[in-house]
């Protein structure tokens, strides 16, 4: 038997080695049912810090309308890995309209006005449209799907997200044959959005996928995440999730989407293209001018003391998406 | 408060000891928020970022000494030099630490790597380097050892560390466009040194 350990980055046990499904829930009843006071009391108090461990991993916050979603029986949409904590996910955030510090969205994103919304879709279609927030949400059958996100800064979340796949939405508007490209287009509101107009970036925010990456079925267009509408600081009330790629090309708060023949310039490239390409696959093998990419720090998980972990080639989803990219230098590509 | 008064507390005989404990506050309140789990999603992140700031700002406090003790005629000023200086050393050996620590797991491939790679890191780590140098002659003897002239003369590369923590931060900044505290750090900085080429020049015999 091989010994892979977190080092090795996730690798699927062989099927026996996997604790049943009724196996691992009975546990979690047990500790409930210890947690309860069924053991002896000094059992209970470790375990009520357990119960209470293993629920605010997957809980949601409360204090958000519940939007819940099928878990997705797509090929890797959902990993086993733990949940990052509700709490990390929803004050650890890049999202520089809000500020440059990953407390500040939290605290300044309450601003935003999320309804009414609508996304503009337009460009290279034969059916451009706009959709309002509601046509959206009831495009498709909302699906929960727990992806990996590794942030180009070199840290990494697992967090469940709630949307369904972008391709269904591009069906709908029937791309162009020259269509190649889209584009992604964020709210930019000042009025709303404290530190659009900073010469930190070009605003609005705006990204871009190949056609062929937005029709994969992983790319996400997402709505929630642990069961519940997304938080204003994760991009509510609609954003990407292309698990892939870096975070950044995960464009929150969308706007407009936008079909093109050209490559769309990107917030990211436009600032340092040296730093930042089109693609930005996860790769551990291109770092960073300013730091390598070869490791990543699961936030709430690889303590102070854990050494951090292999980040893994497209993030571990190479099996699903590393077609796309064959053929293609992926140094140069980067 | 009056300027005898705060001299005559400067040379108060528990006067060191308590600046000593205040320098030291910054150390326990990260220990103790460490311990405790209150340094937020990203902890690594959070204390080499902490004791990067803790590193330049005892770098401003001590470079601030001598330009007071000047000004205000308190020659008392100088007995929290060293103290204070070692207080940077202190500050950096920590953030040298946690990067190894944290960010290196101790792998000392990989950061010499690191170090040949990224210049960021070359100059935050030369720094270090010339700050180790200083800590080590800092003591008494050590001014007898090498005379005096040629102890001050390495001693005044405290001004180069200044210049490379500035633009490691600088650099360390440069990915977000997150300039404003890196100019406040410059402008101290700078303003120290401008005040001593001025002092020097105003104070040459002839």
């Amino acid at each position: 038997m091989s010994i892979n350990s977190s080092r090795n980055g996730f690798a699927h046990p062989s099927p026996g080695e996997i604790t049943p499904r009724h196996v691992y829930e009975e546990r979690r009843d047990l500790i409930k049912l210890m947690a309860a006071g069924a053991a002896g009391a000094a059992l209970a108090s470790w375990a009520s810090r357990e119960a209470l461990a293993q629920g605010a991993a997957g809980a949601r916050s409360g204090k958000l309308a519940a939007l819940p979603g099928a878990r997705s029986s797509l090929a890797g949409a959902v990993t086993m890995e733990k949940l990052t904590d509700y709490k990390d996910a929803s004050s650890y955030n890049n999202f520089y309209e809000f500020g440059t510090d990953k407390a500040d969205p939290a605290s300044n994103a309450q601003s935003l006005q999320t309804s009414p919304w609508s996304v503009e879709v337009e460009g290279l279609v034969r059916k451009p449209a706009r959709y309002t927030l509601e046509d959206l949400l009831k495009l498709s059958a909302q699906e929960e799907r727990i992806y990996r996100l590794r942030c180009v800064e070199g840290w990494s979340m697992v967090i469940p997200w709630v949307g369904y796949s972008l391709s269904e939405l591009i069906k709908r508007v029937e791309p162009l044959g020259n269509a190649k490209f889209v584009e992604f287009v964020t709210l930019a509101d000042p009025k709303t959005m404290p530190f659009v107009g900073t010469r930190v970036l070009d605003w609005p925010y705006a990204e871009g996928l190949r056609m062929d990456e937005a029709m994969h079925p992983l790319t996400l267009l997402t709505f929630g995440m642990y069961g519940e509408i997304l938080p204003k600081q994760n991009g509510a009330p609609v954003r990407l999730v292309v698990p892939w790629k870096y975070g950044f090309k995960s464009a929150k708060s969308l706007v407009k989407i936008r079909f093109t023949e050209k490559q769309p310039g990107t917030a990211w490239n436009k600032a340092a293209s040296n730093e930042y390409g089109f693609f930005s696959n996860v790769n551990p093998n291109v770092d960073h001018p300013r730091w390598s990419q070869a490791s990543e720090r699961r936030i709430g998980e690889d303590g102070l003391l854990s050494r951090k972990r292999k980040t893994l080639m497209f993030n571990g989803y190479e099996a699903q998406v590393g077609q796309l990219y064959a053929g293609m230098d992926l140094k140069k590509n980067f | 408060m009056k300027l005898p008064v705060f001299k005559a507390l400067l040379l108060h005989r528990f006067a060191k000891t308590i600046v000593f404990g205040l320098a030291l506050l910054p150390f326990c309140w990260l220990l103790l928020a460490a311990m405790t789990n209150r340094l937020g999603a990203n902890p690594a992140e959070f204390l080499l970022r902490a004791l990067g700031d803790w590193t330049l700002r005892f770098l401003c406090l001590v470079l601030t000494v001598t330009p007071l003790r000047i000004i205000s005629g308190t020659s008392a000023l100088a007995r929290f030099r060293r103290m204070l200086g070692l207080f940077v050393y202190f500050y950096a050996a920590l953030h040298m630490l946690s990067y190894s620590w944290f960010d290196m797991g101790f792998e000392f491939d990989d950061i010499a790597k690191d170090i040949a790679k990224r210049p960021f890191i070359l100059i935050g780590f030369s720094g270090f380097v010339l700050l180790t140098a200083l800590a080590l002659t800092s003591f008494n003897r050590a001014i007898k050892l090498m005379g005096a002239k040629r102890w001050q003369r390495l001693h005044r590369l405290v001004y180069l560390v200044a210049g490379l923590a500035i633009l490691h931060f600088f650099w360390m900044r440069a990915g977000k466009n997150n300039f404003t505290e890196v100019y406040v750090y410059g402008a101290i900085l700078g303003t120290l040194l401008l005040w001593r080429g001025w002092h020097r020049v105003k104070n040459k015999p002839g």
